[in-house]
């Protein structure tokens, strides 16, 4: 754009920037306490809503004045609901607290607002350091990360986007506007930026060879699609600093030369959906949308797409067809999206993540970016991490963190003492590896090395309880589900792939059912039309590989060593143990499997039992006399007195 | 202008801007295909049979899908080709009511053709066969439709669309329940269905038949 043009951006930008400052040092000096809550859907799921009422109520009944702002998520989610006093005048700094129910919420309004302590007891840490709390930067789980996508998320508040503007937002896209967009492309394919979404494309090529594509009309998409079971990084980084993204998109949009965008969001993701459609509304009311974007010439017009949840609709050519109003199902590629996408315009798609990477790339430079992470993957990686883990939630790493100090150091290992067993990477399209893993560094191409994948983020922690037969037969049965129906090799042979596994957790394998799982997996993963199916074998495949012997032993022993598949287990009491009248396991035994012996101790009745294990949880631990064996007929006879008895004694 | 390509050593000619399956039917060399249309600007590419291998190219790849280039080098019967045309049919037949004395298209089958061509016997060995409950779908005023014999290649669903503006035939369902399904139209008199029969001569296999009545 024209150096005139440059003074115009500049002028309409430091206008609103001026605001935004303005607006946040009202805020901030307001000589009174500051209560941010993390309102994310995590942080509501929790309650927060119910937290917040309860600070709101209780500022009332006790007369103290404060101010609340509503955050994003901070990605703690096992300390959700997430709270952070700041109250300068008690001396103290501001305080992180977890878990804080309504009742906690009224107790710190009155002893710590009303009365300045702030309660020893349920202090997690103080956000800085300081002298008279220790700081919350002392735990791994935080100072290890290292936030760029996410530095904002739980700091701002995503309905407003003078927080976003005063916390430097939006500056980047001037910056951007007064660039070539061929400058705008160079630097972010120096910076070696490769796509979130799952392939690690990497994002000025991308660019590029939009931008190279002579056709005016463009389109830019965010894919915010996410389907993968338990992964939630898109959606809280939409939740809690929605216009990161925009600003993303907008400075793509310029870069490619599109006058138009869409955010592809899910339906099941409403928060989501209202915030940024909200974010946009905004962004749109000040001129930082729309047309002539900051008095430029820019024009860029956002719209929000609701998805109607399909895991497969974040495949780019089924995301494509459902825009357009068809069914939900890929089609070959080439044509590559870039060359012929939405209504057969270019179209670039970037995952949520790739478009928030952009504006701090764009701040600091390509250099800086590169000086992050590995060679090959530079930046940050974001995992939502769920499953056997102590601290799960959403983490910022660089790439090149190893899966050890990933899982053990920053989210604080596996709980209850047990042992680590398998991590899943990837989704349902990724690989279960085992502890030989674990000092691999997590970047795309190990990874994908290692039989995983980096996909777009989810990980799940599995120990030593978990049966890797019957992971693999879930999610199997997600993507069999999820399968479009469209190509031969992933409607039907996803099928026989989960009805093995589902036959081999009953202890009902065949012979020969292993290779044939091994060679239906290759077959499906050379021979499906996109990447669902081409990927959907991963799970067996790796777990295969790396736990073979816990299939064979299904297989051939109709043994499952984790003590997990219902049909291959059973329960017995032991009798040295069992005390004498006791009737903890009868009484909460669903079925009325348990039964009294002659010398009034307990049994199970093999015929009745559904296996759901409720009298290991009853028995005292004292006594600890369940056990559970696996193949079944480990169990001990134990007589059962005839039933007449039982009759006559009743 | 015409390009040069050499299949399984044997040389063709063929005129640029065609895909490489239809090069080689063209020209006789036969590679299984159950989804494939002649002038379709996007190939539906859904059956997973017409693999090939080009030389340059690591993995096979569907020949529906790939636009002839001059000295193209191909091979349509390597093994890997063969491992997944046989895996794609006999997942199909996994799912295949195999009742060939009982069905129209009996020695007019396509599935029949590429089962002797690729030497797969039509019950399927080490693979189950699961079959749908509906036997024939009779709601279509002048089609019946047999869930069990088809093979999802959608022709008919193009064909519709295309020679009808809007399909009568569509897709319904999702993963292994996927279906073609006429969503219980009602209204008769919009249908030109009687004197077409389009669908019918497009399907590869005895799916689709005119009721005996219209
Ligand atoms: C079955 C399937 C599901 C996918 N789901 C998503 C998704 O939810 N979000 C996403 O960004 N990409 C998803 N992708 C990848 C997209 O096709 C595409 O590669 C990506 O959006 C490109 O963006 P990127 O270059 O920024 O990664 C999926 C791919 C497949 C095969």
């Amino acid at each position: 754009m024209s150096p005139d043009n440059h003074k115009n951006i500049d002028l309409k930008f430091n206008t609103i920037r001026k605001e935004a400052e303005k607006r946040r040092a009202a805020f901030r000096d307001a000589p009174v306490p500051k209560i941010h809550i993390g309102m994310a859907t995590c942080g509501i799921a929790s309650g927060a809503l119910e937290t917040k009422k309860a600070f709101e109520e209780a500022l009332v009944e006790n007369n103290i004045e404060a101010r609340i702002h509503t955050v994003g998520c901070f990605g703690h989610c096992y300390a959700e609901p997430v709270v952070i006093i700041d109250h300068p005048d008690s001396g103290f700094p501001p305080i992180f607290y977890h878990e804080v129910t309504p009742g906690k919420a009224k107790m710190l309004v009155k002893l710590f607002l009303g009365d300045g302590d702030p309660r020893f007891e349920h202090i997690y840490g103080a956000t800085e350091e300081n002298e008279l709390i220790p700081s919350v930067t002392d735990f791994s789980r935080f100072n290890q990360e290292k936030r760029i996508v996410m530095e904002k998320c739980g700091r701002i508040d995503p309905e407003d986007i003078y927080d976003y503007i005063a916390a430097g937002g939006y500056s980047t896209l001037v910056r951007a506007l007064k660039l070539d967009p061929e400058e705008v492309i160079k630097e972010v394919e120096h910076s070696g930026l490769r796509g979130r979404g799952g392939a690690g494309f990497p994002t000025g090529r991308k660019w590029k060879l939009a931008k190279s594509v002579i056709e005016q009309d463009k389109i830019v998409i965010c894919n915010a699609d996410e389907g993968d079971p338990g992964a939630y990084m898109d959606r809280t980084i939409l939740e809690s600093n929605p216009h990161q993204v925009l600003e993303g998109m907008a400075i793509c949009a310029y870069a490619v030369g599109a006058q138009q965008a869409m955010v592809y969001v899910r339906s099941e993701y409403p928060l989501a959906v209202k915030l940024v459609t909200n974010a946009i509304q905004q962004a749109e009311k000040l001129g930082i949308l729309g047309k002539g974007i900051l008095d430029s010439t820019f024009d860029l017009k956002i719209d929000v797409f609701q998805g109607s949840g399909a895991f497969v609709c974040g495949e780019e050519t089924a995301l494509i067809r459902s825009i357009e109003g068809y069914r939900g199902m890929p089609r070959h590629r080439p044509p590559y999206p870039v060359q012929k996408g939405l209504w057969d315009k270019p179209t670039v798609i970037n995952n949520v993540k790739t478009l928030a990477s952009v504006p701090p790339i764009l701040n600091h430079g390509a250099t800086w970016y590169r000086g992050i992470g590995t060679q090959n993957s530079p930046g940050t990686a974001i995992f939502s991490i769920v499953g056997n883990v102590v601290h799960a939630g959403l983490v910022e790493i660089p790439m090149g963190v190893s899966l050890r100090t990933l899982i053990f150091d920053i989210c604080g290992g596996i709980p209850n003492n047990k042992k680590f067993k398998a991590v899943q990477i990837g989704g349902p399209s990724g690989g279960c590896l085992n502890e030989d893993f674990l000092d691999t560094p997590i970047d795309f191409d190990s990874l994908t090395k290692a039989g995983a994948m980096m996909g777009s983020g989810g990980m799940v922690v599995m120990d030593e309880d978990t049966c890797m037969v019957e992971v693999a037969r879930y999610f199997l049965d997600f993507t069999q589900k999820e399968s479009c129906g469209k190509c031969t090799f992933c409607r039907i042979g996803t099928y026989h792939l989960l009805k093995i596994l589902r036959r081999l957790t009953k202890g009902e394998g065949l012979e020969g059912d292993l290779e044939l799982l091994e060679t239906l997996s290759q077959d499906i993963q050379t021979g499906s039309l996109c990447g669902l199916g081409k990927t959907a074998p991963n799970p067996v495949l790796t777990s295969l590989k790396y736990f073979r012997n816990e299939y064979e032993a299904h297989a051939k022993e109709k043994r499952c060593p984790a003590l997990m598949c219902r049909a291959l287990t059973a329960f017995y009491f032991d009798l040295e143990l069992c005390a004498r009248g006791c009737d903890a396991c009868a009484t909460c035994c669903p079925v009325d499997a348990v039964f009294t012996t002659s010398n009034r101790k307990k049994g199970v009745d093999q015929e009745l039992c559904v296996k759901c294990g409720e009298c290991l949880v009853a028995c005292p631990p004292e006594y600890d006399a369940v056990r559970k064996v696996s193949p079944p007929h480990l169990v001990p006879y134990i007589e059962k007195p005839p039933e007449k008895n039982k009759k006559d004694h009743k | 202008m015409m390009l040069k390509l050499l299949v399984d050593n044997q040389e063709i000619e063929t005129r640029e801007g065609k895909t490489l399956l239809q090069a080689c039917l063209d020209n006789q060399i036969y590679i299984p295909n159950l989804c494939y249309l002649e002038n379709v600007e996007r190939p539906s590419a859904s059956c997973r049979m017409c693999f090939v291998e080009i030389e340059g190219i690591k993995q096979p790849v569907p020949s529906c899908t790939v636009q002839v280039r001059d000295e193209m080098v191909v091979k349509t019967d390597t093994p890997g080709v063969r491992q997944l045309q046989r895996t794609a049919l006999r997942l199909l037949l996994s799912v295949h009511d195999v009742d060939c004395k009982n069905c129209h298209a009996n020695k007019n089958c396509e599935l029949q053709n590429i089962a002797k061509f690729l030497k797969v016997g039509l019950k399927p060995k080490r693979l189950e066969r699961y079959l749908k409950e509906t036997q024939i779908d009779e709601t279509h005023p002048f089609l019946n439709h047999y869930p069990n014999r088809c093979v999802l290649c959608g022709k008919c669903v193009h064909i519709c669309r295309g020679k009808h503006g809007q399909s009568v035939l569509t897709f319904a369902k999702r993963g292994f329940d996927t279906v073609i399904s006429t969503y219980s139209v009602t209204d008769v008199s919009s249908l030109a269905c009687s004197d077409c029969g389009s669908c019918v001569k497009a399907c590869p296999v005895g799916a689709l038949a005119l009721k005996e009545s219209s």
